[in-house]
């Protein structure tokens, strides 16, 4: 069983919601944003997506964008993020980490190796936001040979003719972007969610995640009451920009998870 | 290969060879994939190319003429230079056969916004011109920096009564306000079209952008058979995305005996890190929906590009070009700022035509080798936009040199 089903298997037998957290990786320096991820577990975090820093984030808000140019000014490579997670795995052996960026990067890096690496330092997933299926051959169909889960996202504009596709080679987890837009936009109401997730179980049993506008620990609990994962991003990589220093970020990041956690974990008690 | 195998594309994903393609988010593909279902669509429809047409000549002024250069080819002494006077269309630049062919396009499909990016200014103004005439409400996001470098483009487009956004985020110019006009494209899927000015983009935007430019091909064609009855020998022009080149070119890919030759931006030299030649100066990656060849470092992070003429200042081109490029049918050269603006000055005072900049690298590279070819060479440069735009960026640089001096 690969460990994102393991996690999602173990809390749903816990009969809760995953908190599934996003920081960039090597935001806002290499140093601080290992602590920030070794420490997100203890801070309740059950899964961990680590965005890889690339220039042209288009289909992110200006938070992540920010956390993209921090990272890359404090120079951060693909290659450091793979080394941020093969010295997480030193320590942690059980949560999840998934690899969340755009493709060129890694098309730079050389697929095969990328694959191979990632699944060496302990890689859990990828999502690549600018790979759609009909691209499947490049990287999802590679990865997932290696055992690395191909994770998709779907979208209030994925409709029934085009979700199939989509799902058909998705593992892991589901997606849902509950917004058409970019990162850290507004949220949608709990009713949206809601039908998106009946119309998503229709066509899939594996655990599906809510992501896209959700900042608040009481916004997460009341997504977590009809998803098997709520994911927050921009809302923990505002704290790394307002902080006035690494050390500052670090603590910031790891109690605004540690409240979202609660949410999250309390919301269906 | 073959010479037909050289207008193969692309196939259904949207592929040339093993570029273009729909590396976009999901969010979009619906979008795109409803866009290429409208426009296979609309290009098999009587009615929509009759409107077409009737834009294009009523509106637009085309067919511009096709100019022997008389003096520039004196001055030159070798091969004989005709101008397509892209110049000369409505808005000053080839840019407006495109609009007009997406705005129509987007009126078929009942979309009510127009959004755009834009680098020098010129996709802009003639984004905002359609947007006009047509009656749609329109957002142009232009990167500060290149707003600061183009004031006369930005109160034109104000004018026409286009929002302009401008963009801070990166280095303030094209790549960064088409990153932005993907944002907002993400966000108002519902109700807008977003109007890309070149030849790159996700599928099916690098086609259809030559299906609307290829008219300057198709036009070339029939004026130089009958002025001198025959091909060409040689087509030149600019490449930033590259939309004037695959206009004039496309007609052209499969005639062995017409030798093709596109001009990239290159700066302050393709040795240099100021250039904007993602040809001669990149490798192949995936950026804006498709994969192309790109300027970038080592880690696949998009570096930046520069040119004295914005238009060009992009750090990629069109997935097209790239596959020429590749399997050796249109050979790429650079041409550097300096070089640009010689040819500018050149053309001013030869032939009384104030060209771009941009166009400027396509003349000079013909300048360059004009000289060493027989008089009975018939060559075609692409004028793909008039100067006026440009006459700031000239001042300093003219002031510049004087200092130096």
């Amino acid at each position: 069983m690969s460990r994102l089903e393991q996690r999602f298997a173990d809390l749903k037998a816990e009969g809760r919601s995953a908190l599934v957290t996003f920081i960039t990786a090597g935001d806002p320096g290499y140093d601080a944003s290992l602590k920030i991820l070794k420490g997100l577990p203890e801070a309740g975090a059950d899964v961990i997506e680590l965005g890889m820093p690339f220039t042209d984030p288009m289909a992110d808000g200006v938070a992540i964008q920010l956390a993209t140019l921090r990272a890359l000014e404090a120079g951060q490579t693909l290659a450091k993020t793979l080394q941020m997670v093969r010295e997480f795995r030193v320590g942690n052996q059980t949560t999840p980490i998934v690899l969340m960026g755009y493709y060129n990067p890694i098309h730079r890096f050389g697929v095969e190796q990328f694959v191979a690496e990632a699944k060496a330092v302990g890689v859990d997933g990828l999502i690549i936001v600018d790979l759609p299926p009909e691209h499947d051959a490049e990287l999802a169909t590679p990865a997932q040979a290696a055992g690395i889960d191909f994770i998709r996202l779907t979208t209030p504009t994925t409709d029934d003719v085009r979700l199939p596709r989509v799902l058909e080679r998705s593992s892991g987890f589901v997606y849902y972007v509950s917004v058409a837009g970019v990162t850290g936009a507004g949220s949608a109401t709990t009713e949206h969610v809601k039908e998106a997730i009946a119309c998503l179980r229709r066509h899939t049993d594996l655990p599906i995640s809510v992501g896209f506008g959700i900042r608040t620990p009481e916004q997460a609990a009341a997504i977590a009451k009809l998803s098997d994962g709520v994911v927050v991003g921009s809302a923990l990589v505002d704290k790394i920009a307002q902080a006035k220093s690494p050390e500052q970020a670090v603590s910031d990041v790891l109690s605004l998870c540690s409240a979202l956690a609660e949410g999250v974990h309390g919301a269906r008690g | 290969m073959s010479q037909s195998q050289y207008r193969p594309g692309p196939d259904a994903n949207g592929l040339f060879g093993a570029f273009g393609g729909r590396y976009v988010a999901e969010t979009l593909m619906p979008l795109v994939l409803d866009l290429a279902r409208e426009y296979e669509a609309a290009k098999a429809d009587p009615e929509f190319l009759e409107q077409l047409a009737y834009f294009q000549r009523d509106y637009i002024g085309r067919p511009n003429p096709l100019y022997f250069a008389e003096r520039l080819t004196e001055h030159c002494g070798g091969a004989k230079i005709f101008f397509k006077r892209e110049e000369l269309n409505h808005t000053g630049a080839h840019k407006v056969n495109n609009c007009i062919g997406q705005v129509l396009l987007a009126k078929r499909m009942g979309k009510k916004r127009l959004i755009a990016e834009t680098g020098a200014g010129m996709h802009g103004v003639a984004t905002a011109t359609v947007a006009a005439r047509f009656g749609l409400p329109c957002v142009i996001y232009m990167g500060a920096t290149d707003i600061e470098r183009q004031q006369a483009n930005v109160f034109r487009m104000k004018l026409l009564g286009a929002e302009i956004v401008p963009v801070t985020a990166g280095t303030g110019t094209l790549k960064d306000a088409m990153n932005e006009a993907l944002r907002d494209w993400v966000t108002n899927v519902e109700d807008t079209f977003y109007l890309i000015g070149t030849v790159a983009g996700p599928h099916p935007y690098p086609a259809m952008v030559r299906d609307f430019q290829s008219i300057i091909g198709k036009e070339t064609r029939a004026q130089l058979h009958e002025k001198e009855g025959r091909l060409p020998d040689s087509l030149v022009a600019c490449v930033g995305g590259g939309s004037n080149a695959m206009g004039l070119f496309h007609n052209f890919l499969e005639d062995e005996s017409v030798q093709i030759i596109g001009v990239e931006a290159g700066g302050h030299g393709v040795h240099t890190d100021k250039h904007a030649a993602s040809l001669n100066g990149g490798v192949p990656g995936v950026l804006h929906g498709n994969r192309t060849y790109l300027l970038q470092d080592d880690d696949g992070q998009i570096t930046d590009a520069h040119s004295i003429s914005a238009g060009l200042d992009y750090p990629g081109i069109g997935p097209e070009h790239a596959y020429l490029h590749e399997v050796k049918r249109v050979e790429y050269v650079s041409i550097t700022d300096d070089e640009a603006l010689d040819a500018f000055h050149a053309t001013c005072r030869l032939e009384g035509i104030i060209p771009a900049l941009e166009s400027s690298h396509a003349l000079a590279e013909a300048i360059k080798r004009a000289p060493n070819l027989p008089k009975d060479h018939l060559m075609v440069v692409c004028l793909s936009g008039r100067g006026d735009k440009d006459m700031q960026t000239v001042m300093n640089h003219m002031a510049a040199q004087e200092k130096q001096a």
